[in-house]
């Protein structure tokens, strides 16, 4: 199961990658969002997933807000019975990853500049109709904006994100 | 042995010691209706209204320290619940609250009286849990009243379907845990040691400290330990509502409440004190007001359980997360005597100069109405009340000499809540005399109750403060919008003593003091009958002091006839003294009930 929860893009403050490993519980995903939404917390992304135990599910959120909103917002989902950790990203090394599906027209005089851009961001062409390609790209929220950017003057029919991942670098884990 | 669903929830409601049980049957819950039927150790209370019921068992945990419970039907059983639950979970009250739902299989399929009760609910519980496996049910029991109890107090609900409760299960009586371990539950009680010690430094240093003690002073059962801080270091005492209790009210280090409608003396202490001590309070905005205009020059200890509290609305100084009780026994080890100077003096000239007035003329007014009650049962009534003005006077002029002897709404302010509460209260604590102050529009939003009570033969007091108006809106309307009294005016009531007569209950209409006094004595001699006081008090008065919503002291507005009244006499009345015999209430009261919670 992956879910994502698309917020408002427009996040005030920093950003932050929290994830939060929750015991695998039917409505555990109500009790979290719904704690963002009540409190006025600013989603910007929600994924949710299994993790290496079944019992554990991981979400990874990323939320806007300074750090004493980040504060809150740590300590209210602590408070929250089946909550077992909240990490911030924000705070040591991690990679984060996101994964996006774009739909983009492909004329046939742009396909060459289209598969170019493809290319240099090691994206990848997952489905080629007569008129648009399916594009598939990982990568930082960044770069996936960048390519959506360039893309864009093409007309982008449609696009799916999954919101971002993270996980600590080395041998930590959350 | 095989049991049903419903009978291994009564074993599991025995294992958690719990004698009372406020409810309303329904399909779905017939069931456990059956199995009340043959239950002779638990005392199953027939409410006239779910509000009620959540509001006794609310009123129950308030008087106790125990975990109250209530149980309702599916649908609007169910969701009748829910504006008590809200109130528990605002205040901080342990409580259990039992729904019965639709079969499982129905669940999702907009089934006859189905209502989402978990997903209602999940922003006003702790937590909530929906049982699909009678196996299931011990393991939810214990950790629902563990999760009730501990930590933060707070409502926790358990949905049971009605093929839940007739599932039959192999019961041996060990299946109860023993012990509840959750692994994403546990909740800090010691406070850290350093920072305590930083803690007392700091009071050392302090040249006008005060003490802000709230609900959760209450709830840790830490009366000795708060009274003992304040004795050692002569440091002022102020409460909020819901820490009236947590010190004598007669003790002459206790300033009374603080915040919008508190003491003036209180409010000034807060706003210069260089050192303010937050213990189980945590900065409502009835207290802050402006909150940084709020004790603007002060350093900040905050002692309390829940680390979300920590820097929610003020970042203190020293945090300390942890019980109240437990971090002020270690505190206490480094706190150092300190003589009162002239802060405390400072205080007192406030004191004089800004007492609580009101005119002493004979006129039956609430605030009078109080301190008779306070007077005529020596203070130790226990006393409901419900909200608005009267609830404010209530907490200016009774003299709360015990924890858990107050008993009042203060987070979610919800009317209707007085009488059942008072309820709750006087099934608590039997023995005891029980009063609930009510208001006209209040006592309209329960009324109902009043049946539970005079069946059950409950020698409660009811005194309505009937103002024939909505007054506390009435105020905020004079004060605030040019006296556009809009949708305020109550002349329209029904007659308060047939409509007791009604409910089997005894009925006076008063309308003097003289009267009042008449009345309370007569109803201080039923032992198994309530009593409902109609009292036509003086119309059209304010609560004063008042701080202005989201304004600060210097706005702070006083009695209009401060300065004629302050020299009235009787400004400061017998009975206003503290006594070995506080302490002693005190403790009782405390190793009673207040310890239930101590357990973890
Ligand atoms: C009409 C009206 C007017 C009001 N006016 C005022 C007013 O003038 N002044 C006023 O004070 N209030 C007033 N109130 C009440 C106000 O709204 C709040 O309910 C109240 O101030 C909160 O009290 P508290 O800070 O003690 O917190 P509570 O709600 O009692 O919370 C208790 C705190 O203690 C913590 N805690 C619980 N158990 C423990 C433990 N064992 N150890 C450590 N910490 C613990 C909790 O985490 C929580 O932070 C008014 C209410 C109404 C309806
Ligand atoms: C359930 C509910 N509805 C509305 C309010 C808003 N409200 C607060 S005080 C008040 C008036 C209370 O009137 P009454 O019970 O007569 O007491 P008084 O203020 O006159 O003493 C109202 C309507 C509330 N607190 N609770």
């Amino acid at each position: 199961m992956a879910l994502t929860l698309s917020g408002p893009s427009s996040v005030q403050g920093q950003q932050h990658i929290i994830t939060v490993l929750v015991e695998n519980h039917p409505g555990v995903l109500a009790r979290v969002s719904g704690l963002f939404a009540r409190r006025g917390y600013n989603i910007e992304s929600l994924t949710v997933s299994i993790t290496e135990n079944p019992d554990v599910s991981r979400m990874t959120i990323v939320v806007g807000g300074d750090e004493l909103v980040l504060e809150q917002i740590t300590k209210q989902l602590n408070k929250l019975i089946e909550v077992m950790r909240v990490v911030d990203y924000t705070e040591f090394a991690a990679v984060e990853r996101e994964l996006a599906l774009i739909k983009v027209n492909a004329e046939p005089r742009d396909r060459a500049e289209i598969m170019q851009i493809v290319e240099v961001f090691r994206a990848r062409i997952i489905d080629m109709g007569e008129r648009a390609f399916i594009i598939e790209v990982t990568g930082g929220t960044d770069k996936i904006d960048k390519i959506r950017d360039l893309l864009a003057p093409h007309g982008i029919r449609e696009m799916v994100r999954t919101g971002v991942i993270a996980m600590a670098r080395g041998s930590r884990t959350a | 042995m095989s049991l049903s669903g419903a009978q291994v929830m009564l074993e599991c409601l025995r294992r958690e010691g719990v004698a009372h049980v406020f409810g309303y049957p329904g399909g779905s819950v017939l069931p456990i209706y059956d199995a009340l039927y043959d239950c002779h150790d638990i005392m199953h209370v027939l409410v006239r209204h779910e509000q009620g019921a959540a509001h006794m068992a609310d009123g129950y945990a308030r008087a106790t320290g125990k975990v109250g419970v209530c149980l309702a039907t599916s649908g609007p059983g169910a969701t009748n619940l829910v504006t008590g639950i809200a109130n528990a979970y605002m205040d901080s009250i342990p409580m259990v609250a039992i729904t019965g739902q639709v079969r499982t299989t129905a669940i999702g399929k907009d089934a006859f009286q189905e209502a989402d009760i978990t997903g209602i609910t999940i922003p006003v519980t702790k937590h909530n849990f929906l049982v699909k496996d009678a196996a299931d049910l011990p393991r939810t029991f214990a950790e629902a009243f563990h999760v009730a109890r501990t930590g933060r107090p707070g409502p926790v609900l358990v949905d049971m379907p009605l093929d839940v409760s007739q599932q039959r299960i192999e019961w041996s009586g060990d299946q109860y845990p023993q012990k509840v371990d959750m692994p994403s539950y546990r909740p800090t009680t010691r406070g850290h040691e350093v920072q305590i010690k930083r803690a007392a430094a700091a009071i050392a240093q302090a040249a006008r400290p005060v003490l802000y003690v709230g609900g959760g002073a209450i709830s840790s059962g830490a009366q000795a330990e708060v009274t003992e801080l304040a004795e050692r270091t002569n440091i002022l005492v102020t409460t909020t509502l819901l820490g009236k209790g947590a010190i004598s009210e007669a003790h002459p280090l206790c300033m009374g409440m603080l915040g919008m409608h508190g003491t003036a003396y209180a409010n000034h202490a807060v706003h210069n004190c260089d050192l303010l001590i937050a213990i189980g309070a945590r900065f409502d905005d009835r207290v802050t007001g402006k909150v940084d205009r709020f004790a603007p020059g002060a350093r900040v200890i905050h002692i309390d359980i829940d680390p979300a509290e920590i820097g929610k609305v003020r970042q203190p100084e020293i945090p300390i997360v942890g019980d109240v009780k437990t971090v002020l026994q270690v505190l206490l080890k480094h706190v150092e005597p300190r003589p009162a100077g002239e802060w405390n003096e400072q205080i007192e000239e406030w004191r004089q100069r800004f007492p609580l007035v009101y005119p002493r003329d004979g006129g039956l007014y609430t605030e009078a109405i109080i301190e008779h009650i306070g007077e005529a049962t020596e203070w130790k009534a226990v006393m409901a009340t419900d909200v608005g003005q009267h609830q404010m006077w209530a907490a200016q002029y009774f003299r709360t000499r015990a924890p858990r002897q107050w008993i009042t709404s203060g987070g979610l302010g919800t009317m209707g809540y007085g009488l059942p509460a008072a309820i709750g209260a006087q099934f608590a604590r039997p023995d005891e005399r029980v009063v609930c102050l009510s208001g006209d529009g209040s006592f309209q939003m329960c009324t109902q109750e009043l049946m539970t009570a005079s069946i059950y033969g409950l020698p409660l007091i009811v005194c309505i403060s009937n103002n024939r108006s909505l007054g506390m809106v009435r105020q905020w309307q004079e004060m605030f919008y040019h006296e556009r009294y809009s949708h305020v005016d109550l002349e329209q009531s029904p007659d308060f003593v047939k409509l007791a007569e009604a409910y089997n209950c005894i009925g006076y209409r008063v309308t003097t003091l003289e009267e009042f006094r008449a009345a309370f004595s007569a109803a201080l001699e039923q032992t198994n009958r309530p009593v409902v006081i109609d009292c036509s008090v003086t119309g059209a008065e304010n609560v004063f002091p008042m701080i202005p919503s989201g304004q600060t002291v210097n706005e702070m507005r006083m009695h209009t006839r401060l300065e004629e009244l302050r020299s009235a006499p009787n400004a400061d009345p017998e009975g206003w003294s503290y006594d070995e015999e506080d302490q002693k209430l005190s403790q009782i009261v405390d190793a009673g009930h207040g310890g239930a919670r101590k357990e973890n």
